[in-house]
């Protein structure tokens, strides 16, 4: 009998190819996605050295950053650079056989959607993908992370990484969440708590009855931050929830070869008994809808709060900092975070792109209008996300609140393409980072829930979900 | 890769804890199919004006920095994206290796994949650093990567750790992908293995 193991200690060991004398290990990948802002370079690498693709139905590649959001999307992509990149994703997955969903295909959308609605997403495997917020596939109970275009290359060329193994870092939310409190909440109660650095080194495991009770989406919303927490990858063992999801889609196994996983995926949870480096419990009744009010996503508050003061912090360099976020975000000590207008609402990204976030904001919504000072952008997480909710009747619902509902991509999450705030504009956003310029120059990004987003949409400023 | 193992230059002080990846390279720079030629980009939101000009309070403006090749930074540097467009800006810039109490994951492993060296060292070692490098032009810094050894300005000798695999492939310039290369049996042995537990992860390419 081995000693007991977490479920990370599990997926790692099983691929293992070689322990190497410096502590590191070379580690098979058994998954790779690609898109065209990150990939590039790397098929470039390959192509100088003369290298091939060791397991070319490992990868799947889909074009997300760069692409339109408009209906003419075709036609509207805003700069030649955006066009190169697109053009050179289809470029390279053509002359490398690479699977590869175009952008006018109904199944285009975010990586990190598409993967798991594809079935491409399983348990027990090792996921990969030139982008950090990959850590969302790790709700299947798959050891999912983010890495740099070189590291895409040593995939692509070798189908293993050179890695140290992390640490286990277990979150235990038990309980009840109360009435308006959702996953993403969830998630930014953890970043404030343990800090934008507190992962850093772990892999973490989310653990207790909240994370069993949410639905797929619910759990992929949590492990998409787990970054933004520093850690690389988060984990949710999978259960039967994970199985249903799983079964029936495109790429996922068929017949005796599912029931085969299953007992293999069966395997992985954590051990009675097994160790973790650290642990962190959280009571889910002490969670309220949550808001950042600064440039980091550990700048987070209940909505309830008061924009802090730097004269009150006892560090240093936590007093610069945020003196440096309130400068950039406009905002003075001592606001009450609901008196905090808004110049826009998104709604969407690889964080809250999914049906059950556009459900969420079409039950705030139904019936009202949106804030005449305010813009709403509604961005559904890829082609097929789109055509449910169409099918629910929901982009009837956000259009007469006067919505924009659009096409699938990244949009206004990182503004690479045209969706972005203007200099100074204020956002309440669905999105995983409020980093200084995310969302365009000088834009201000406020974190929060679908539900909490649509508020601020309808009053146009932050807004206690539970009042409205 | 080039090949990292003495460098002697100037440390430029960027009192600013998380330092993000959209602050190293802001994303409407992220649009280039090449690795080269980030370096006017680095810092950009907050090294120019809206007009493009240079902001003079920003530290790598001022004439004193202007060649610094290494910086000294607060907690969590490199925090946010995978983007690998963040290490290759700061190396076209001129920045050899990056001194801050952490550094978060990916963008820790990026850095040593480009030939840019990042050291972590307690925060009152690197407060005490960054009070050296506001001297200025004066503020010479040595990083010796063989003997793992920080000289400050007046002389002081700085321990500092690298995992010892990253090292050896800084100081030579290797590639890792040549070096994994070489393991194509292990990799094969390991594939067929795996195939014969998890067929599925094997099947042939699903419908699509």
């Amino acid at each position: 009998m081995t000693n007991p193991r977490t479920l990370y200690d599990k997926i790692w060991d099983a691929h293992v190819v070689e322990e190497q004398q410096s502590g590191n290990s070379l580690l098979y990948i058994d998954r790779h996605i690609i898109h065209e802002v990150t990939s590039p370079q790397a098929f470039e690498g390959l192509r100088l050295a003369g290298r091939g693709l060791r397991r070319v139905e490992t990868i799947l590649a889909v074009p997300d950053h760069n692409v339109p959001t408009t209906t003419d999307r075709e036609t509207r992509i805003d700069s030649i650079e955006s066009k190169n990149q697109l053009d050179a994703l289809e470029r390279n997955a053509k002359e490398f056989g690479v699977d590869y969903i175009p952008m006018m295909d109904a199944r285009q959308g975010i990586v990190h959607i598409v993967g798991p609605e594809q079935g491409f997403t399983l348990p027990g495997t090792t996921i990969v993908c030139g982008d950090s917020h990959t850590s969302t596939h790790g709700a299947f109970g798959a050891l999912a992370f983010g890495i740099g275009t070189s590291e895409v290359e040593h995939v692509m060329a070798t189908q293993t990484l050179i890695l140290k193994r992390s640490k286990n870092l277990r979150i235990d939310v038990s309980g009840k969440l109360g009435l308006g409190v959702t996953a993403k909440d969830v998630a930014l109660a953890i970043i404030g708590k343990i800090g934008t650095a507190g992962g850093t080194g772990s892999v973490i495991e989310f653990t207790g009855s909240v994370f069993r009770d949410l639905s797929m989406e619910g759990r992929m919303t949590v492990c998409n931050m787990s970054i933004e927490g520093g850690a690389r990858a988060g984990l949710i063992a999978p259960d039967q929830k994970t199985y249903d999801y799983i079964k029936g889609r495109p790429k996922a196994p068929k017949g005796a070869e599912f029931e085969m996983a299953m007992t293999y995926w069966n395997s992985l949870k954590s051990d009675e008994g097994a160790k973790y480096d650290k642990e962190v419990f959280i009571d889910a009744a002490d969670i309220v809808p949550q808001v950042t009010w600064g440039t980091s996503p550990e700048d987070v508050l209940p909505i309830t709060g008061i924009v802090p003061n730097p004269a009150d912090a006892s560090d240093p360099d936590k007093k610069a900092s945020i003196e440096r976020a309130l400068a950039y975000m406009g905002l003075e000590p001592g606001t009450r975070l609901t008196d905090i207008k808004v110049d826009k609402v998104f709604i969407g990204s690889c964080t809250n792109g999914r049906i059950e976030d556009m459900r969420a904001v079409a039950e705030v919504v139904r019936g009202r209008k949106i804030n005449p000072s305010v813009e709403g952008l509604i961005v559904p997480g890829s082609g097929l996300v789109k055509l449910q909710a169409e099918q629910e009747g929901l982009d009837q619902v956000f259009i007469d609140a006067g919505f924009d509902w659009r096409e699938p991509g990244c949009s206004m999450c990182l503004a690479m393409n045209a969706d972005k705030l203007l200099p100074g504009q204020r956002c309440a956003s669905t999105s995983n980072r409020n980093f200084e310029g995310r969302q365009g120059p000088k834009s201000r990004t406020h974190l929060v829930s679908p539900a909490m987003a649509a508020a601020a949409a309808i009053t146009g400023h932050l807004t206690d979900i539970r009042e409205l | 890769m080039d090949k990292f193992t003495k460098i002697r230059a100037v440390a430029a002080p960027l009192p600013i804890t998380n330092v993000d990846t959209d602050m190293i390279i802001p994303q409407k720079h992220l649009r280039t199919i090449e690795r080269t030629g980030l370096g006017k980009y680095a810092f950009s939101n907050i090294r120019y004006n809206d007009d493009g000009s240079e902001r003079s309070d920003f530290v790598l403006n001022k004439p004193a920095y202007r060649n610094a090749e290494i910086l000294i930074a607060g907690e969590n540097f490199g925090c946010g994206s995978s983007r690998e467009h963040a290490p290759w800006a700061l190396k076209d810039f001129g920045i050899k290796a990056i001194i801050a109490p952490s550094f978060a994951d990916i963008f820790h492993g990026n850095c040593f994949k480009n030939g840019l060296l990042p050291i972590a060292l307690p925060e009152e070692i690197v407060d005490e650093m960054m009070k050296d490098a506001e001297h200025g032009a004066n503020a010479l810094f040595t990083i010796d990567l063989e003997n793992l050894e920080i000289t400050r300005p007046d002389g002081q000798v700085v321990k500092f750790e690298v995992d010892s695999f990253r090292q050896h492939c800084l100081i030579n310039g290797l590639d890792d992908i040549g070096l994994t290369m070489v393991k194509g049996d292990k990799i094969a042995a390991f594939e067929a293995k795996q195939k014969a537990q998890q067929p599925w992860l094997y099947s042939q390419r699903q419908e699509k």
